[in-house]
Formats: structure tokens, sequence, C-alpha cells
């Protein structure tokens, strides 16, 4: 849509939800929401689709929405995306949201681009930063690109909605607060919008009880430089009493330490935990794309001239293999020690 | 079955090198290749086709000429032919624009039973291009492909790799597929498919030949404006200590953590 097709205001942010229950991300959403909504001086509204949420909702008006659109249909229950991007079409063509922004999870970074294609618009990829130009209004949106080595500026200057995915865990969630009054607005739609060409048939769930590493608060990682898939166990237990995701380097996973779905890099996950420990990780700049967004990073290797410590907040130059049981040792006695 | 496969040609990851002094990529020490994750929708496709019988895969890449060769590289692979699309006025486009050019060409030269794309390009880095050709083509799309369990001219049944496991889901065809890497080992191409690849003609399509306006292509197409692109600084001018002495380190450690509430 050309800006000049209506008056366009308000700041959308896209909720989701699995098997009814609201998910986590949409709370990160509306931090970066309602900043921008108070910066342009709107109402921040949060727009969510699924089945048998109506009565679980208000939780996001805690979180700092102003209004919140439910759609409430069985036939939305899974995140079909030709049915989830026409209801959205649907309800952005009657409110002109101004910007429209989602988690780059894999339902937004499937939903986002079909809808921006449908309303004729730009989409901004897995952004890390959001703001709004004080002289003109605009939303600045962020992102690293080509392997982390980037960091790129994008502005969608004459279409709307504005739209984005923004990064998981890029933020912390506002303090919920009960006392906040919104509106929940439900809609129908013509049933035209909800009839999808995919069909739900199961879901197999993860047998690892861990969060996989993109959600980790904390990630520790190990790397070729731990010898043998013996001591990369040390990596198990230091994650474990940290409370942390295991996360590899690929010469890890190449070696058969750990699958696949562990790989931090370019070719594996990106994650930005706000803890990230490594030890044998030499720090080879497909690794550092994946995991240069953390806010801490910890690195145990015994060569001093590895590049992983030119991008670490603290580095222990030694044999890994010797100082993680001492960690774990202190670890386990501060646990011990400390209640909690 | 007529297959689609949407193949990009980016700048060679292996061959980056960083400036040590300010973390930044050089950039003369970089060569062009196919994108890394599209060899796994090359592959799938022509696992398809050794499947299904009477199938034909075209490759379609959009990008300037030299990125012929990216689409050779799947020929090599097993797919039969290959379409560039070509043209000054595509250049500077954004998903929206591109993934407009593609369907473009698609609608032209198609109709494809099943598209096949990577999960994302290695140096855009979007993976919102899948998404929007489906769209643009009112196709469903299914995105973050790990395993195809069964495909016919008719339907396709995939696992998706979601947040805490794999969904399985079917569709009608014609669809969209993007795949993420799991989902197979790409094949080295043999001296054979290297041969037919070399003496296979790619036709270069412009703007006029897949019937888009200029308007809508390139730069000049796209909704968004790239306004900065800046390196970020890797260096973080930690705290080093020397681990000779491991007990010592670990004690520091510890209260470094302590201190940052970590522990
Ligand atoms: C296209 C492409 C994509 C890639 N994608 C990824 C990716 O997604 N993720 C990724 O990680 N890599 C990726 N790589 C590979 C990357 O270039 C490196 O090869 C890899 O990250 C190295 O893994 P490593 O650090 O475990 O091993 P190495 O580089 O071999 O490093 C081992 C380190 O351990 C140290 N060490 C040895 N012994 C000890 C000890 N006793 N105690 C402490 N330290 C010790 C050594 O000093 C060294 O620094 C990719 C490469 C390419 C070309
Ligand atoms: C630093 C930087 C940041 C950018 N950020 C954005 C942004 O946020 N939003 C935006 O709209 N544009 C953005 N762009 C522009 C974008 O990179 C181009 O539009 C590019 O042509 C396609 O996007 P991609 O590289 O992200 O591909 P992806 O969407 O990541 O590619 C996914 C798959 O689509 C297919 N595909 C992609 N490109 C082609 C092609 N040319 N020919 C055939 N198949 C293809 C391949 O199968 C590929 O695996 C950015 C560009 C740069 C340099």
């Amino acid at each position: 849509m050309k800006s000049t097709e209506g008056t366009f205001q308000s700041v959308w942010t896209l909720g989701e939800q699995r098997d009814g229950r609201i998910s986590p991300v949409s709370y990160e959403l509306l931090a970066w929401g309602r900043d921008l909504a108070d910066k342009r001086g709107t109402t921040l509204a949060s727009v969510i689709l699924g089945y048998n949420l109506k009565d679980r909702v208000n939780t996001l008006i805690e979180h700092g929405a102003d209004i919140i659109y439910v759609v409430d249909n069985p036939a939305l229950e899974h995140a079909y995306p030709d049915a989830h991007a026409a209801v959205l079409e649907k309800l952005v063509r009657e409110f002109l949201p101004e910007i429209f922004i989602a988690s780059a999870t894999t339902y937004g970074r499937t939903i986002m681009p079909v809808l921006a294609a449908k309303l004729e618009t730009g989409l901004t990829a897995d952004c890390t930063g959001l703001d709004i130009d004080p002289e003109t209004g605009l939303l600045i949106q962020t992102r690293p690109a080509i392997g982390g080595n980037v960091m790129a500026t994008i502005k969608t200057p004459k279409h709307r909605p504005q739209m984005s995915t923004v990064r998981p865990r890029s933020r912390k969630p506002l303090a919920s607060d009960a006392s906040r009054k919104g509106q929940v607005i439900v809609r129908e739609c013509p049933d035209d919008a909800y009839a999808s060409k995919v069909k739900f048939l199961e879901f197999i769930k993860d047998e690892t009880t861990a969060l996989p590493i993109q959600e980790a608060e904390i990630v520790v990682s190990g790397g070729k430089g731990l010898k043998d898939a013996k001591n990369f166990q040390m990596v198990h237990e230091l994650a474990d009493l940290l409370g942390a995701s295991v996360g590899a380097s690929r010469q890890a996973v190449d070696l058969g330490w750990i699958p696949y779905s562990h790989q931090v890099g370019l070719s594996g996950k990106t994650v930005s935990p706000h803890l990230y420990v490594c030890a044998g990780v030499s720090g080879a700049v497909q690794h550092i794309a994946g995991m240069s967004s953390a806010d801490i990073v910890v690195a145990i290797n015994n060569d001093p001239d590895a590049p992983i410590f030119r991008v670490c907040d603290f580095g222990i130059v030694g044999d890994a293999i010797e100082i993680i049981p001492i960690l774990i040792e202190k670890l386990q006695s501060q646990k011990a020690t400390s209640p909690k | 079955m007529r297959i689609a496969v949407l193949v990009k040609q980016v700048p060679s990851t292996d061959k980056v090198k960083m400036d040590e002094e300010t973390g930044t990529m050089v950039r003369s020490a970089m060569d062009a290749e196919l994108n890394p994750l599209d060899l796994y929708a090359v592959e799938e496709a022509v696992r398809a086709k050794e499947k299904t019988e009477e199938t034909e895969i075209t490759v379609i890449s959009m990008g300037p000429p030299a990125a012929a060769s990216a689409i050779k590289e799947a020929i090599a692979m097993g797919c039969d032919k290959g379409v560039l699309l070509s043209d000054k006025v595509f250049s500077g486009a954004d998903t929206w624009a591109t993934a407009r050019t593609l369907s473009s060409a698609i609608e032209k030269i198609g109709p494809y039973d099943l598209i096949f794309a990577g999960e994302r390009a290695t140096d855009g880095e979007t993976g919102q291009v899948g998404p929007s050709v489906a769209a643009q083509l009112d196709m469903p799309v299914l995105t973050y492909v790990s395993k195809i369990r069964e495909v016919n001219g008719a339907r396709i049944v995939v696992e998706r790799a979601v947040e805490g496991g794999h969904e399985v889901v079917e569709a009608s065809l014609p669809a969209l597929v993007s795949v993420v890497k799991e989902i197979n080992e790409p094949r080295i191409p043999t001296l054979k498919g290297k041969i037919r690849a070399k003496q296979t003609e790619v036709p270069v399509m412009t703007a006029q030949d897949v019937g888009l306006d200029a308007a809508h292509a390139g730069l000049l197409g796209s909704p968004t404006r790239v306004v900065k692109v800046f390196y970020p600084s890797l260096s973080r001018n930690g705290t080093i200590v020397d681990g000779r002495d491991p007990e010592r380190a670990v004690n520091a450690l510890v209260q470094f953590l302590k201190d940052k509430a970590l522990v």
C-alpha cells in the first residue's frame, strides 16, 4: 500500500501462540512496540490469531498493549501461512496501522513476507534495533547481514505499513502490570479468509527437554579444542549447572560429538543469549557470525592469539580440559553455600 | 512433474578474510558461488526427479550475467535447464522486487507443480524471497522443510523444523517449499554432470521478456531502502587472564560472573 492510500496510524505487533498459549516472544515484541508508539504519540495494538485464546489475551495488555485484536477460529489453530496472512491482510486494510512488527520466529518469518507481498509493502528482516527518525517520523530498522559482518539501516519511506521482523531475545519484556487497562476487540472474518491449502497432520516434539539454543538465556559451547567426545561431556555438565543450553562449533558437530541442531554459526543457529561461554572454540568468522550479539562472552582457549579472545568480555588462556572441571567444582560449592 | 529451483549467487563465505585491525571483511578476497543453502534445495529437487517419472527441473536465478555460473553448478548436480533473469533495471532489488521479478518469470515460463528455494541467502540473509514468491503466485508456502515424506503430482507431505519440534503438514500442489540444511547431503557433481552443464546454454530473460514494468523491478520497485551500512566493531576488549594458574583464573571468572549477577 502506498502511504497516500489512507491515514495510517498506530503501531501493531503480531502476537504468537501455540496450543492457545501465548508465546513469551509476544511480550518482548510489545516492549519494542511500546517505545515506538510512545515516540509516535500513538496507540499500541497487538494482533493475535488462533483458537480458544480469547480469554487469555489480557496478559498482552498487562505487558504494554492498548488494544488487542483477536481472531479466534478453529481454522486458525495452526499457523497456516495462507489463512493467517489473509486474515491479517483484511485487518490491516481495515485499520491501517503505520508500523507492524513480528518476531523473527519460524511463524513471523513465514507469515510476514507473505503478508508484505499481498500488501505490496516493504519488510525488513531480523532486526536487532528499531527506532523512530525524529525528523521524518519514519521507522529506522537496523539489522545484521552477511553473517553478522555488516549492519544495515533500512527504511520504508513510501509504503505502509512499515513492516519488520525482530530477532527474538533482542529485548526483555516490560514488567507485567495487572492494573493496565486496554480494549479487547474480537473480530470475525468472511469464511474465504480462513481457507487454507495446507493441512496440519501432527507435531513431533523434540525429545530433549533443554531449550533450543536460539531461545536460551545462557549457552555453553564446545569446540574441537576439547579433543574428544568424552571431554565434550564437560560442556553438558557445565551447562546443566548454569541452566544453559549446549552449543558447538562446526568442527565439534562434524566430529559427531553433538547433533547439528546445536551448531552455532553461519551455517548453524544464531544465538543471542545473555551469556555465551565457549571452550576450545577458535572463533572463526563463521562461528562469530552466530554469537556476536550475545550480551556477555566468556572464552577458554589455550592459544592467546585465538580470534575468540578479541570478541570476549572475559577470557582464560589455558587448557579447557583442566579448567572446566575446576570451574564446575567452584560453581557447585558456590551453589551449595548461597541460598536461592 | 515440473519443478523449478530458485538459486542465488552470493560471495563465497569460505573465502571471507577478516581485517585483523578493524574486524571487517576484506572484500577483494571474495569469489562468487552458488548460495551454499541453495545446494540443499537443488539436491531435494534432483531427488524428487529421481523418484518421479517424467520430471523436469528448471533452475531460475536473478542476477548479473556472471550468475549463469551458479545455474550451471545446479545443472551439474542434475537439474535439466536454467534461465537467468538479468537486466540493468533489476539491480538494487529488495526482497519484494526480487520476488516480483521471479514470479513474473515463473508466470511466463511456468507453470510449475513444485518450486524449491533455500532457507536464506548467506549475504542478504532475509529468508523472505521464497514466501514472497509463493504469495505473489498465490500458492501455499512450506518453510523450514527438513524432510519430504511424500510427493506426487497433486500433493506433498513435509516435516517443518520449527521451535520445539517438527510440524508435519500436507499441502496441495502447486506449492513452494523452502528447505533447511538438515534435509539432505548435497551430492558432488559428477564429471559427466559438469560437462553437461558446460554444454548447456542458459538463456537470459530481461524485464521486457518476462513482461515486467521497470517501475516494479530493481531499486525503483523496492519499498525498502538501505540507508546506511556499517561494520559493527567486533572487538570487546575483554579481560584476559592467564590460565597457567587454573585455580586463580577460575576464581577471577567466578568473581566476574558474580559481578554480572550471572551466578
Ligand atoms: C561456509 C562455511 C560455513 C561455516 N559455518 C560454521 C558454523 O556455522 N559454525 C562454526 O562453528 N563453524 C563454521 N564454519 C567452520 C569455521 O570456519 C571453523 O572451521 C570452525 O568454527 C572451527 O571450529 P573450532 O573452533 O571448534 O575448531 P578449531 O578452529 O580447530 O579451533 C580449536 C581451538 O581450540 C583451541 N584448543 C586446542 N586445545 C585446547 C585445550 N586443551 N584447551 C583450550 N583450547 C584448546 C585451539 O587453540 C583452537 O583455537 C564454516 C565454514 C565455512 C567455510
Ligand atoms: C545488508 C543488506 C540488508 C538487506 N536487508 C533487506 C531487508 O531487510 N529487506 C529486504 O526486502 N531486502 C533486503 N536486502 C535486499 C536483499 O538482500 C535482496 O533483495 C536480495 O535480492 C534477496 O534477498 P536475500 O539475499 O535476503 O535472499 P533470501 O530471501 O534470504 O533468499 C532465500 C531464497 O530465495 C531464493 N532467492 C533469493 N534471491 C534470489 C535470486 N536473486 N534469484 C533466484 N532466487 C533467489 C533462493 O532460493 C534463496 O535461498 C538487503 C540487502 C543488503 C545488502
